[in-house]
């Protein structure tokens, strides 16, 4: 098989062009997806192909329009919503928590919600404060929705294509950082489907576990890449979904390994990593041979300065220090 | 185009009885306990949801907010589901899932039941926007109190609704107030119907307490939206007779008020227009009026002997497979 090089960016556009293609009950609506291409550009070329019955440009009313696409998959439809960032999801938290994933229960079980909410989320570049939240850790909480953060242009497409076929609500947290990153992926006439709850080993090590995600994957390779010049061996297991988590890869890397450390891109407080530490001590304690380091945001609200927006940030400094720390070294 | 069926006046004078023995009911075992939670009655604001489905087929959408039991009984779901509903059991319409706010009815187009305010109305344009996707004529009926024209998910989905041109009534039963809350002391315009021309809807006032002023109403603005898909606005006056929730006194409002909607009951004025007409006999609305009591009390006895949900399916209605 030919892999190429594609751009995530492209990766996401082509899981939607495919999905669109497969299923005239899949359709786009956002800010700006239609006319404009995307505010990031991954819509980029879908209105041409598909028309505005499809692809459709929606006001700023975030509320109104994931509303309105709970509503159209109460009879069927597979909306796929774009947030122009998961930061203004919050203005349309009460339908994307109190609507699409208690739906099923509410009615005994008569009206799933098979819509995908997606769009870049978490910390971007001196964004400040109100358009720099990570917000798995608030959905995580949210029983019925399920959550996957690709960190590579393959696992963008194959977890996107696979969240519009999914019968639930799917947050597909994407990164306005990695939109340009590239990587390699099968041809275009592979039907990439990659499992949601599927974790994967993006760089296979032996001193210690760096349990990653979204944009501290790229983080956790390039650390690990520098360990490796002082004689650490570190493995990079990226998550790929947050929910369903893939625990069983876990315990498999740590049973290995010995040391973890989580490295999130949400705040600390009941974040990813607060979860991920309580299963692994509750359920393999025995084969820890060191306490479970978290390296995440700072629990401040995200600054504009550059400087000190570094300094929130899970970086490589404090990830380093954390892998060291476990280690002993 | 199908016609709507011909709903015989007579069947909506029942169905209203029946939504108020119902309610009846439901409030004396609320009372005993046997209902928990939050439970808001309809009593008095009958004609407006009767005067609706009259005016509707079989086939079209009806999503409405926490005060839906009502709309449940008018679109066919049985008064046993609706009392087991209430109940908990596993025999409601939303298998005792739900509760009072949350109530479902696939089978007949009965989309909910919605428990935060005007949370719904955005869902009202999904439903109508699915229509207009795959071409179809039906309508969407989205209704919501007077409370929820303060939201923003409201304005925001009304400005959908007209831009997308969508196939979508939304019915304002205006009850005067919002909880507690009066709307002169809740809503900045004189008038409510002011909302939706401020986003371009056609919209007209009805007597609520009149059911055959809501269906003929309806008939023609539903008619309007079949042919052409847009958006359409009724605000429907109408009262509630008693608190907001069942732990309500109602004490904001005045005996006086009360009475003078009484004097105005919907049952009562279309059992006068029936009888003065001669379609309807005292004895007959006897009889019809004993079939409702009747089918309110067998619900609380369906509700009574059926089983609780299983403790084993706890888990089987957070994902779909």
């Amino acid at each position: 098989m030919n892999m190429r090089e594609i751009t995530y960016r492209q990766a996401l556009n082509e899981a939607l062009a495919e999905e669109l293609a497969r299923d005239p009950n899949v359709f786009l609506m956002g800010e700006e997806v239609a006319e404009y291409n995307g505010a990031y550009k991954v819509s980029q070329g879908l209105l041409e192909r598909f028309g505005p019955k499809r692809i459709i440009d929606t006001p700023i009313s975030e509320n109104g329009f994931a509303g309105l696409g709970v509503g159209a998959a109460m009879v069927g439809l597979r909306p796929i919503i774009e947030f122009m960032t998961f930061s203004f999801s919050l203005v349309a938290f009460d339908q994307v928590v109190n609507n699409a994933p208690n739906m099923l229960t509410m009615s005994g079980g008569q009206f799933n919600i098979p819509i995908v909410f997606r769009g870049p989320n978490g910390p971007a570049h001196q964004l400040g404060a109100t358009h720099s939240h990570a917000t798995e850790c608030l959905y995580a909480n949210v029983p019925g929705l399920k959550i996957c953060t690709p960190a590579t242009p393959r696992d963008a497409k194959g977890l996107l294509k696979t969240a519009v076929r999914d019968n639930n609500p799917v947050l597909v947290l994407e990164s306005e950082l990695l939109y340009s990153s590239k990587g390699m992926i099968e041809p275009p006439h592979v039907e990439l489907l990659i499992p949601l709850g599927k974790a994967e080993v993006k760089r296979e090590g032996s001193d210690v576990t760096i349990v990653c995600y979204a944009q501290t994957v790229p983080l956790a390779l390039r650390v690990a890449e520098q360990l490796e010049e002082e004689n650490i061996s570190a493995e990079v297991l990226d998550l790929r979904s947050i929910k369903p988590l893939d625990e069983e890869a876990i315990y498999k890397s740590v049973a290995k390994t010995h040391r973890v450390v989580v490295a999130e891109q949400d705040r600390p407080y009941c974040g990813v990593g607060a979860e991920i530490c309580y299963r692994i001590q509750k359920n393999i304690f025995d084969e820890l041979d060191a306490p479970v380091a978290r390296v995440s945001q700072e629990d401040v609200p995200m600054p504009y300065n550059e400087r000190l927006e570094h300094a929130v940030l899970p970086n490589a400094e404090k990830l380093v220090a954390a892998v060291k720390k476990v280690c002993y070294a | 185009m199908q016609p709507p069926e011909e709903r015989d006046e007579v069947e909506m004078l029942w169905l209203m009885l029946l939504i108020r023995r119902f309610e009846e009911r439901a409030s004396q075992q609320y009372q005993s306990q046997k209902i928990g939670g939050f439970c808001h009655l309809y009593i008095g604001q009958e004609a407006v949801v009767a005067g609706a489905i009259a005016a509707t087929r079989r086939d079209d959408y009806i999503i409405t907010a926490y005060r839906d039991h009502a709309h449940a009984l008018a679109r066919g779901t049985s008064a046993n589901a609706c009392m087991a509903e209430l109940f908990g059991k596993d025999t409601g319409c939303s298998r005792g899932l739900g509760g009072s706010m949350h109530f479902f009815d696939k089978e007949h187009h009965m989309y909910g039941g919605h428990a935060i305010v005007g949370a719904h109305v955005p869902l009202a344009c999904g439903l109508a926007f699915a229509c207009k996707y795959r071409n179809e004529d039906r309508v969407t009926l989205c209704f919501f109190g007077d409370g929820a024209i303060n939201q923003g998910a409201f304005h925001e989905a009304l400005n959908l609704a007209a831009l997308y041109k969508l196939p979508v009534i939304f019915i304002c039963e205006n009850n005067l107030f919002a909880m507690g809350t009066s709307v002169e002391r809740s809503t900045s315009l004189k008038q409510i119907i002011q909302r939706a021309e401020g986003y371009d809807i056609p919209a007209c006032i009805v007597d609520g307490m009149n059911f055959r002023a809501v269906r003929d109403k309806l008939a023609e603005v539903i008619a309007s939206v079949r042919k052409e898909p847009h958006p359409a606005f009724v605000e429907a006056r109408t009262y509630r007779y008693r608190g907001h929730s069942m732990s309500d006194p109602a004490s904001y409002r005045t005996k006086e008020q009360l009475e003078k909607y009484r004097l105005d009951d919907p049952i009562t004025r279309l059992r006068a227009q029936l009888t003065r007409e001669g379609t309807l006999t005292n004895e007959k609305f006897d009889e019809l009026d004993k079939e409702a009591k009747r089918a309110a009390l067998d619900s609380v006895k369906f509700a009574e002997e059926s089983n609780e949900p299983p403790l084993a399916k706890l888990y089987d209605y957070t994902y779909a497979p």
